[in-house]
């Protein structure tokens, strides 16, 4: 260890210890001279002597300097020195290859924080990996996924695989709070949650306390717990918060409590969402009779399984559907809740991953292919390092070195882009990503830049280094030489490379063509509805406005208001934007049995006469609802085309009833289009609208206004002239209908435009590798060319045989690339929307686009080749 | 090279190294080197340089200590001598030896022996 310690002490004192051992080995040959000299010698011949004895200075010291130092250290040293030097020379080449390294590592790193932070590391709750996420059985609809509250008792008191089952009310809407005291008024989004929610999750809150038991019955004290954020944004941090009173909907509401800041409800079960308030979900009767609410949570017990916790929940799910047939019924689907919040992205993500991965393989086979052909320049400066005797190994190791410090220096620079890259990505608020807001740069994503630095320095340089000892020495320091017969082999790896190069492009430009194509469809879906020139904004009326009657005068006197402003052509009221809730209710036709198991469902939607107009929704049949729809006039409602096609097949639905949501039955007076209102990619099922004055089942009310204003100037004018109605009206949120949609797609979107940009990448990268063999090959048959000249080849023949020897490797290449794509394809078919993974469409412009980039690659240096002037080629040989 | 000269065996010189300056004294480079070829009878092909290493490897080792003097030639040279712990690794390395030769010897005996019968 001291002697380790020594040496390490050794390697950084060079100079000085250089420097002694001069003074001491001066001293010994002086006395040896000085022996030889009383030996008889003459003065010259007794110095030989005496340097002959000691084995020669040089040998001396550097014997000395390896007992003494850290030779390989030294020699590193030496490598690195040596390096800096050469990539300093070759300026141009250098700045290439840290760019196209750093944006390779750049994204490599940005897309590994996404992943890890989404798909690897533990959701931000105590031993997350116990957390399994009860859903129901129902495939379409929140409805259908959440559960009725007497079965989460029931699970409650009977599970044994489960430590604790608790969960949250799914139903909760956007903006669904009014805050209007402490400051402007402003809608906040609130969830309700069920007493054990925070401890089973194990997070506690950062001020103040959970809820009670008491704060938990139905008709308990109102009582909130805020988000961090809230509190630092809306109440200065102020640490006095817990136990003051908000007016929240007009109603005074206790905080409790604050959550810590790492409490993110939104990122985790609501993405793109976020919650601002918790409040306590009661389990009783009341809540009971709202039907299926709860989204459930459960922490297995020690010793449990998910596949025995599986087991027991699908018996006590039976058992409870069985014993008691007023219930909604239970048919627990089980999943770890980290797949649950991955599961969507989760594909998506690893067909990124695998992009960026193959991002690398080309940048890796284009640095490998320049770095040959800078070797096959450097041969002479490789040959005279050899003859002055430093040894293959070294000379390999110096090669490995540069092609290392190159990717290092590359990867500083992508770790620079990946901090840049994650916190763009976690300010994309509108993403309905999960976890997105958490993505950064830590030590896991430092660490596997470096080492993908390394690697990828690795990687590129092993080819060219361990064609170093290949190179002859003999035939490299000739004048003219050029090492024929490695040439052969060096330009064949070459061109391996290139293929290489670009099949892996034509991959990812396959991949992100049928993503494109995907996205495009999704865009073209019939929404049926008219996004353009639309717009929305929260009018919930206030409780000024308590009774049924009120709230219709609110609604007439609302609606009159801003259909007067000049320039609006419509407006209308509803509960339920496209694209935002999700719910179903019962809709049986009147005089129809039904099983259990074919009762009708429907998506309904409270809404006012105006709109379906203001949507843009096509009125097929019938009429509209009017301001005398109201509770004195006849219940009616308006059902889309599947709907009326669903209950009644081949008869008019017009004038037939139904019994939505309840006992009550409705008269059908109206049929409209299809609205795609879950998701841009899902038909719409059944969907029906509830006059907005003949029902208070409302929890939120949206206008939407169709006009030629633009966006402010329409904003103003609204909230200008809803003003005497509702001073209190929060000023943010007019949205235009069209960022729904956009948010609807985010993801499909943030994953094609990165693939796009990969693949885009990967083009530049495989042409600028096609040019740089082309013209290599060029370069070196000038002499050749200039003969041919001489003898009378024609430019264009000439130009035609580069650009087909172009051809024939990007052909190689597309070959090797398709047959890869046709197979790769399959695996993103979750991700397509629209086309097959086999659209030949995609396959063919692909193609064409590699084609025509590969051509132009090869022309270039082609026209450069027509150009030679055979005399000077000549001349030059 | 002559045939009747013997190569150092690895690690033997690190020994002599210590075992002259145990016998000689506070010596430099050269004068350990002039007194390893006068015992061993100019036998050995000692390459003076790699005296240097030896003596930089048991320096490290904390078992000699060095110090700048003047050399009979009057000039600056540096002094090697050796330490409490180098005494003790000289003597467990002479014991560790002379078992190494005594066993070495033995065993050329009973295979001269062997091949005698």
């Amino acid at each position: 260890m001291n002697s380790l310690l020594a040496r390490v002490l050794a390697a950084f004192r060079k100079k000085d210890l250089d420097r002694e051992f001069q003074d001491e080995l001066a001293a010994h040959v002086e006395l040896l001279t000085a022996e030889n000299r009383r030996a008889g010698m003459p003065e010259d011949e007794a110095r030989r002597a005496a340097l002959v004895k000691i084995g020669g200075l040089e040998a001396a010291r550097e014997l000395q300097r390896e007992a003494r130092g850290l030779p390989t250290f030294d020699s590193i040293l030496q490598d690195l020195r040596y390096t800096f030097r050469t990539l300093r020379k070759d300026a141009g080449f250098t700045t290439f290859a840290i760019l196209i390294v750093g944006l390779g590592i750049g994204a490599s790193s940005t897309i590994f924080s996404v992943v890890n932070t989404l798909l690897l590391r533990p959701l931000p709750f105590r031993d997350p990996a116990r957390l399994v996420w009860i859903a129901n059985s129902g495939e379409e609809g929140l409805s259908g996924q959440t559960t009725q509250v007497r079965y989460m008792v029931d699970l409650q008191e009977h599970s044994k695989s489960f430590s604790g089952v608790g969960g949250y009310m799914a139903f909760y809407g956007v903006g669904d709070n009014k805050l209007t005291s402490d400051g402007p008024p402003e809608r906040l989004s609130g969830v309700q949650v069920s007493r054990n929610f925070f401890s089973l999750l194990g997070v506690q809150p950062f001020l103040g306390r959970s809820f009670t038991a008491e704060e938990c019955k139905w008709g308990g004290p109102q009582v909130t717990l805020m988000s961090y954020g809230l509190w630092q944004r809306r109440f200065a941090s102020n640490a006095n918060i817990v136990g003051s009173k908000l007016l929240i909907n007009d109603k005074p509401v206790t905080v409790v409590g604050v959550m810590p800041a790492s409490f993110d409800f939104g990122a985790v079960f609501a993405p793109g969402t976020q919650i601002d308030l918790y409040s306590p979900f009661p389990l009783s009767k009341e809540t009971d009779a709202w039907g299926n609410t709860m989204a459930m949570i459960g922490r297995l017990s020690p010793g449990a399984s998910l596949a025995t916790a599986r087991a027991e929940t699908s018996i006590l799910g039976a058992l409870a559907t069985k014993a008691d047939k007023n219930g909604n019924g239970f048919e627990p689907r089980l999943r770890l809740l980290s797949e649950h919040v991955s599961g969507r992205i989760r594909p998506a993500l690893l067909v990124l991953a695998c992009a960026v991965g193959v991002v690398m393989l080309i940048v890796c086979a284009n640095l490998s292919n320049l770095l040959l052909a800078r070797t096959a320049t450097r041969q002479k400066e490789i040959a005279i390092r050899a003859a002055l005797g430093a040894g293959r190994g070294r000379l390999v190791r110096q090669m490995l070195t540069e092609s290392i410090v190159l990717s290092l220096c590359g990867g500083a620079l992508g770790l620079m882009l990946a901090f840049f890259g994650t916190s763009s990505l976690a300010h994309l608020q509108t993403l309905s990503i999960p976890l997105l807001e958490n993505v950064h740069v830590d030590i896991t994503a430092l660490a596997f830049t470096f080492l993908a630095a390394v690697l990828t320095g690795l990687v590129f340089g092993l080819v060219p280094a361990l064609h170093v000892p290949g190179i002859s020495l003999h035939d490299s320091l000739k004048e003219t030489g050029r090492g024929s017969s490695e040439g052969k082999s060096r330009t064949w790896i070459r061109k391996a490379l290139v293929i290489s190069e670009v099949a892996f492009a034509c991959v990812l430009l396959v991949g992100a063509g049928l993503l494109i194509r995907s996205f495009v469809r999704v865009m073209d879906v019939n929404l049926g509805f008219q996004p353009e020139r639309a717009a929305t904004l929260r009018i919930d009326p206030d409780s000024r406005y308590s009774t049924q009657a009120q709230q219709n005068t609110y609604y007439n006197e609302a609606l009159r208001l801003v259909r007067d402003i000049p320039g609006v052509q419509s407006a209308g009221l509803t509960d339920a934007l496209p694209l935002g809730r999700n719910r179903t209710w019962g809709a049986p036709a009147e005089g129809h049995n039904y099983t259990k198991e074919n009762f009708p469902l429907a998506f309904p939607r409270i809404a006012s006469d105006g709109y379906v107009h203001a949507m843009g929704i096509p009125l097929i049949a019938g009429r509209d609802f009017t301001a005398r729809d109201t509770p004195e006039s006849e219940p009616v409602i308006i059902v889309n085309q599947t709907m009326a096609a669903a209950l009644w097949p081949g008869e008019n639905a017009l004038g037939k009833r139904i019994g939505a949501g309840g006992n009550q039955f409705r008269r059908v007076v109206g049929i409209v289009g299809d609205v795609r209102h879950l998701a841009l990619e899902k038909n719409s099922g059944n969907e029906m609208y509830i006059p907005i004055r003949q029902t208070q089942d409302i929890q939120s009310v949206d206008l939407v206004v169709r006009s030629t204003l633009p966006l402010p100037a329409l904003a103003n004018a609204v909230r200008e002239t809803l003003r005497p109605l509702d001073p209190n009206l929060p000023a943010q949120e007019f949205r235009p209908l069209e960022t729904l949609v956009d948010k609807a797609v985010s993801p499909r979107r943030f994953t094609m435009i990165l693939l796009a940009g990969f693949a885009a990448f990967a083009l530049i990268l495989a042409s600028l590798g096609i040019y740089a063999v082309i013209s290599y090959s060029v370069s070196q048959r000038t002499q050749e060319i200039g003969i041919r000249m001489a003898l009378g080849a024609s430019t264009g023949e000439l130009q035609r045989g580069i650009v087909f020897q172009t051809m024939t490797l990007a052909g190689l290449g597309m070959l090797g690339g398709v047959a890869a794509s046709w197979i790769l394809a399959r695996a993103i078919q979750s991700l397509l929307f629209g086309v097959t993974a086999s659209d030949p469409f995609t396959f063919l412009l692909m193609l064409a686009v590699l084609t025509l980039v590969a051509a132009a690659a090869g022309y270039l240096p082609a026209r450069r080749a027509s150009r030679i002037d055979p005399v000077t080629a000549l001349r030059s040989a | 090279m002559p045939d009747d000269k013997l190569d150092l065996l690895q690690g033997t010189l690190d020994l002599m190294v210590l075992q002259t300056l145990d016998t000689m004294g506070s010596q430099h480079g050269y004068g350990i080197a002039r007194r390893i070829e006068q015992v061993s009878g100019d036998l050995l092909i000692l390459n003076q340089g790699t005296i240097y290493a030896s003596l930089v490897r048991l320096q490290h080792g904390g078992w000699i200590a060095a110090e700048w003097g003047t050399s009979e030639n009057n000039r600056r040279a540096k002094f090697y001598s050796i330490t409490r712990s180098g005494r003790k690794k000289l003597a467990r390395q002479a014991e560790n030896w002379d078992r190494l030769s005594a066993v070495i010897g033995r065993f050329f005996q009973t295979a001269a022996k062997g091949a005698g019968e």
